[in-house]
């Protein structure tokens, strides 16, 4: 999977004031790219560690690991 | 266990005719701590008729985009055993066949790594753990998974949970194998369902007759319900029979009773196409004018069969009302045979998400955007012809929109040379 991808990837979500942001935003960074391809591609950034999830339940976003803490989520300070 | 909190309005809730969940809960406060944090907590809710619970997290498994929900109370002070109590949903067997030793394992599970509290079942048929910690979710994950082969349902922005009604299993009517064609969409799909990546959330549900005992054509994105396409099949005697009141209607179903019915009122008026014709002697049905409602299949069971080339009708686009009011799924494969492996609806399948992935807007579900892009244009991207059976009342709506690309010679106005021809 390309590296530039992933790296562009990250680039934008650290350029924005939002923490959080839906698969559709990060597709953004990759405007030449299939929305099928670019799950693969995000997927990858999550299972290295360098995206994480979050759901409401009802929707899911996705954030940078430093964005978001259990211990802090768990405190109500999240 | 003495009560830690006291509870005078939730106490109202066991006073009832019905079986109360509070008397639930609190039978399991006796063993848990947890539960009697709950008690307190929704006793407080009542009382301030505030909400308490905060939903939603980073919490889940690894690997995992769904199946996880974080929920976390805002007065852990007053509470610390509920401080947080997330929601487990587990992806149920294909119509919820299971038995007691499944059953006893899961809660004997679930009562060591969370509050004990199940919710039986969700709208999507998950078993919902209700309740746990942080720190259970990795280890009640691998005991679920490894020791009772069972999986996380979907939340979020994936594809949830698909559900089927008993299909043949139980039920003459089933054209289709339901179970088969949700186990197989369970596994093929199993990206989709466990990693997000939808603008929302998606649904599939399948019924095996248009009586559609799990309400795909109310509650799913995708629909697959079974049906016929050649004829009713009729057991004249049978027919008689009831008419003359050696069986009973409705299989005995709403009190019926072994007399003699009146078949014009009780069928043939009620065929919302008018279909059907009772001569005093034979049933005839002109088939090309049923539309498969079921209603005179189910009050004469025994005379009346749905016909032998059977196969599915597929829908999309149903959901709850958050946005713009409740919809019902269209029409927009009006026959199928689905079989195994069930290549021409996948093949569908990924072609609308396709579409739906690339055009829907966040928090968009299907349904939404075909409101809002056309049906025609969600046709044209799914590469399906347009027919008549997708449209509700088709022989009384004079307007039709043809497609500019599909008219010989398109039909462009040239305004300048019509008011050059036209200059009065």
């Amino acid at each position: 999977m390309s590296e530039e991808a992933k790296e562009r990837v990250i680039e934008w979500v650290k350029q924005q004031k939002k923490t959080k942001h839906y698969f559709n935003d990060l597709c953004k960074a990759l405007p030449e790219i299939k929305m099928m391809q670019a799950k693969k591609i995000i997927n990858e950034l999550i299972n290295e560690g360098k995206l994480k999830y979050w759901s409401s339940g009802s929707t899911t976003m996705y954030m940078l690991p430093s964005e978001g803490d259990v211990a802090k989520e768990e405190k109500g300070m999240n | 266990m003495t009560a830690k909190h006291a509870t005078p309005m939730l106490d109202e809730l066991e006073k009832g005719p019905w079986p109360s969940f509070v008397t639930d809960v609190k039978r399991m406060a006796q063993k848990k701590e947890m539960c009697q944090d709950w008690l307190g907590l929704m006793e407080m809710s009542f009382r301030d008729k505030e909400g308490h619970w905060k939903h939603g997290g980073i919490v889940g498994v690894l690997g995992y985009g769904g199946g996880v929900i974080g929920r976390y109370c805002d007065r852990p002070d007053m509470f610390p055993k509920v401080a947080h109590f997330h929601t487990v949903r587990v992806n149920q067997p294909a119509s919820k066949f299971y038995n007691t030793e499944v059953l006893r394992k899961l809660c004997d599970l679930w009562e060591a790594r969370g509050s004990g509290l199940t919710n039986m079942h969700g709208s999507t048929g998950d078993i919902v753990l209700l309740g746990t910690t942080t720190d259970q979710l990795e280890p009640l994950f691998y005991e679920l998974t490894h020791e009772m082969e069972m999986d996380l349902g979907g939340s979020g922005s994936n594809m949830r949970t698909p559900e089927a009604c008993l299909g043949k299993s139980r039920c003459e009517w089933s054209c289709i194998d339901t179970q088969d064609i949700i186990y197989d969409i369970t596994q093929e799909y199993q990206d989709a369902l466990h990693r997000p990546m939808f603008p929302y959330k998606f649904k599939f549900k399948s019924s095996g007759c248009p009586c559609d005992c799990v309400a795909a054509i109310a509650r799913s994105d995708c629909s697959i319900i079974g049906t016929w396409r050649d004829d009713v099949r009729i057991d004249q005697a049978a027919v008689r029979a009831y008419v003359g009141g050696e069986f009973v209607p409705h299989a005995g179903a709403q009190d019926a009773k072994r007399e003699a019915f009146d078949i014009k009122a009780e069928v043939i008026d009620l065929c919302p196409t008018k279909c059907m014709e009772w001569d005093g002697k034979s049933l005839k049905i002109w088939d090309e004018d049923c539309t498969r409602c079921m209603h005179c299949i189910r009050v004469m069971p025994r005379a009346l069969r749905p016909g032998l080339d059977t196969g599915a009708t597929i829908l999309v686009g149903a959901k709850a009302p958050i946005l713009e009011g409740a919809q019902l799924s269209s029409v927009v494969i009006p026959f199928l045979k689905m079989e195994p492996p069930y290549t021409e609806f996948k093949g569908f399948v990924e072609k609308m998400w396709d579409l739906w992935m690339e055009e829907g807007k966040n928090r968009e579900r299907l349904g939404e955007m075909i409101q809002r892009i056309g049906l025609r244009e969600f046709l044209k991207a799914c590469e399906l012809t347009p027919d008549p059976r997708m449209v509700n009342t088709p022989r009384y709506n004079p307007y039709i929109f043809y497609d500019p690309a599909g008219v010989p010679g398109g039909w462009e106005h040239d305004g300048k040379a019509f008011r050059e021809r036209h200059q009065a």
